[in-house]
């Protein structure tokens, strides 16, 4: 299993749309990715589940990482996290 | 896609809500109160918005893979629709506010929200409609109880998909309400797509009782400029179609069965808003300068990136305050060289040769920004700040000097400094852009130095003003600041109220000073404080011989009229 932190910067925080695009980036890959924020955890794939972490900006989120395509899934989504977030 | 925009349009000649003839005896006025979203006056008949009757029942079922199915193709179908409407959207208020719709697409395809409906159906035994509804419900009760505004407002997104889909399971067409004539719709809510598939042309108002300025029924009133009240206080039963209404977004006030005086006043206010803006919009692409040809430079200040959108919508001429702040609060570590760089570039970009000049970081111990280390102070106004801390702390100043300097390569960029209140500190930060420049050379890396500018909000640096010039390209005043530090009253404090006079001829006459100190030295002169946006004094600043205002995007065609109509020369 890979991980690794982010902190938001954007200033709305993971929104609707943010979060909506998370979740296309998150399903491009095998591995199973969860987002952890604070006690809880959610799949990086559910749209609700992401939303419902209620992440805002300045918050630090642990991206975890767990499948055969997980070097290039963390790739993937720190890229991601730094483009959007 | 375009042949799923007939069933939606067809829909309003379905509408359930008809134009009735109103009984004389309930034409009492009424006032109501709301919180305004668009600010605009308009008056109408009124149409109550009526949604749909049937309640979704609990029917128990045979065969759960039948239902099942059955779910599928309904979530299908919602999706085409969803697409149509979101084309619908984008035409109408624009990609932004109709991303909405993508949104709820993909709530619809969420994998915990499908999951949930299927095991309630083949658990329970129960009819697809009532399954997915409940599931909405749940789901839409977990976003209400969130803390965050924006998400407690997305409950409603839940139930308007959740509901698109038991209509669809269940065969319904989707309504609209039909209008005769322009009117004012008053409702009890409005899902985004109700609004949406709503005809433009013969909306007048919208007035809510629920709904949250960050809804997106909000959200799209303010894209389509349409005047609207949410949280209204108005009860439902009381209304009836035809009834005449005051719709008043800069008070936020409905008024209902006016009489003749209020209409007449009404119509009045209506008329002068319509001038007004017709007036504004005939203003934009216009130069701003006065009757007799003297040019006053009109600039934008904006906070980041994303407000350069209403920088170019309201007709700015340039950026003459960029807060670089916004890359630096509420993070971590310091944003990087390169980070910065691309921010700043961006910028250049976006305004296309139009100057932007952006201020280097102003922060100070009252602004969480841990990884500058700084300590509470007693009195962070006076405190260590701004220009003070980038001096001090030399690694973090170059890092945004070094960025400036290549973003200025690839645009229209001026650099300012605040809080200067001696030449010595100008010195230092001249030698610190030749060394910057230096670095920059021996890399091999493209670079300009910009044009550079220094705020003035200190008295010491007003009254310094003549040795300042001839050491920067240009001037901007910071009224705030300079208010603040002059009458030595702190805007914050609420009983000073009595003593704080913005327009104290202390402050008229320092502006003065500097803007001739910068004249005699051949350098230009600007406001770029609160002060610069005041209609009131827009006529004496020109006068004075002030070359650039710097105000809010919202105010830059208002003092353009005001310039223009203008005599520099008295």
């Amino acid at each position: 299993m890979k991980s690794f932190r982010y902190t938001i910067t954007d200033k709305t925080g993971i929104h609707a749309r943010p979060a909506g695009l998370l979740v296309k980036e998150a399903r491009k890959y095998k591995s199973r990715i969860r987002i952890k924020s604070g006690e809880k955890s959610v799949e990086a794939t559910g749209l609700m589940a992401v939303m419902s972490l209620g992440i805002a900006c300045g918050q630090t989120i642990e991206i975890l990482v767990e499948g055969e395509d997980e070097q290039m899934a963390v790739a993937g989504m720190e890229q991601f996290f730094k483009r959007n977030l | 896609m375009s042949r799923w925009l007939l069933p939606v349009w067809n829909s309003f000649s379905n509408g359930i809500c008809r134009i009735e003839r109103v009984s004389q005896k309930e034409k009492k006025v009424q006032y109501f109160k709301g919180k305004s979203v668009y600010k605009g006056v308009t008056m109408g008949p009124v149409v109550v918005y009526k949604k749909q009757g049937e309640q979704v029942k609990r029917k128990a079922i045979e065969n759960p893979e039948a239902e099942i199915l059955r779910l599928r193709q309904a979530l299908e179908m919602s999706k085409l629709q969803l697409d149509a409407l979101y084309e619908k959207a984008v035409t109408e208020v624009g990609e932004a506010s109709a991303a909405i719709f993508e949104v709820h697409k993909m709530m619809l395809e969420d994998e915990d929200y499908l999951e949930a409906a299927i095991n309630m159906i083949r658990t329970e035994c129960v009819n697809a409609e009532y399954a997915v509804t409940m599931t909405g419900n749940n789901f839409s009760q977990m976003f209400s109880s969130m803390a965050d505004e924006y998400m407690k407002a997305r409950a409603a997104d839940v139930i308007d998909v959740s509901s698109r889909l038991a209509r669809n399971l269940c065969g319904q067409r989707e309504q609209g309400t039909f209008m005769e004539r322009p009117s004012v719709i008053v409702a009890d809510d409005l899902s985004p797509s109700e609004t949406v598939q709503l005809d433009k042309k013969k909306i007048l108002a919208f007035v809510t009782v629920h709904g949250s300025t960050n809804s997106h029924t909000a959200i799209l009133a303010r894209m389509m400029n349409i005047p609207a009240l949410v949280s209204t206080d108005v009860q439902m039963e009381q209304l009836q179609d035809g009834m005449i209404a005051i719709v008043d977004g800069f008070e936020g006030t409905m008024i209902l069965n006016p009489d003749a005086s209020t209409c007449a006043k009404a119509q009045k206010r209506i008329r002068e808003e319509e001038e007004k803006v017709a007036l504004l919009q005939e203003l934009k692409g216009k130069d701003s300068v006065t009757s007799d040809g003297h040019k006053v430079m009109l600039y934008a200040n904006i906070g980041n990136v994303g407000d350069i959108g209403y920088v170019l919508e309201n007709d700015a001429e340039g950026i003459g305050l960029f807060r670089s702040e916004f890359l630096y609060l509420g993070r971590e570590d310091a944003p990087s060289e390169e980070e910065q760089f691309e921010a700043y570039k961006q910028a250049a970009r976006m305004m296309a040769g139009k100057k932007v000049i952006i201020r280097t970081l102003d922060i100070g111990a009252d602004k969480q920004a841990d990884y500058l280390g700084l300590q509470q102070e007693e009195n962070p106004a006076l405190g260590y700040r701004a220009i003070r801390i980038c001096l001090k702390q030399p690694d973090i100043f170059k890092t945004q000097l070094r960025a400036l300097l290549r973003a200025a390569f690839y645009g229209n960029i001026s650099i300012m400094y605040p809080m200067i209140i001696s030449t010595s500190e100008v010195q230092r930060i001249q030698a610190m852009i030749e060394d910057v420049r230096q670095e920059l050379e021996e890399q091999g890396i493209q670079y300009k130095v910009p044009e550079q500018g220094i705020m003035i909000e200190t008295p010491a640096a007003v009254m310094i003003s003549d040795k300042l010039a001839p050491m920067v390209d240009f001037f901007s005043i910071g009224t705030n600041d300079l208010t603040q530090y002059t009458l030595a009253i702190d805007r914050q404090n609420a009983k000073l109220d009595d003593f704080y006079d913005p327009h104290h001829e202390s402050i008229l006459r320092m502006i003065r000073m500097v803007v001739e100190n910068g004249h005699r030295h051949g350098k230009w002169v600007g406001i770029c404080g609160e002060l610069g946006a005041d209609a009131g004094l827009t006529e004496e600043f020109v006068r004075m011989g002030v070359d650039e205002l710097s105000v809010a995007p919202s105010m830059i065609l208002k003092l353009r009229k005001i310039i223009r109509e203008t005599r520099f020369k008295a």
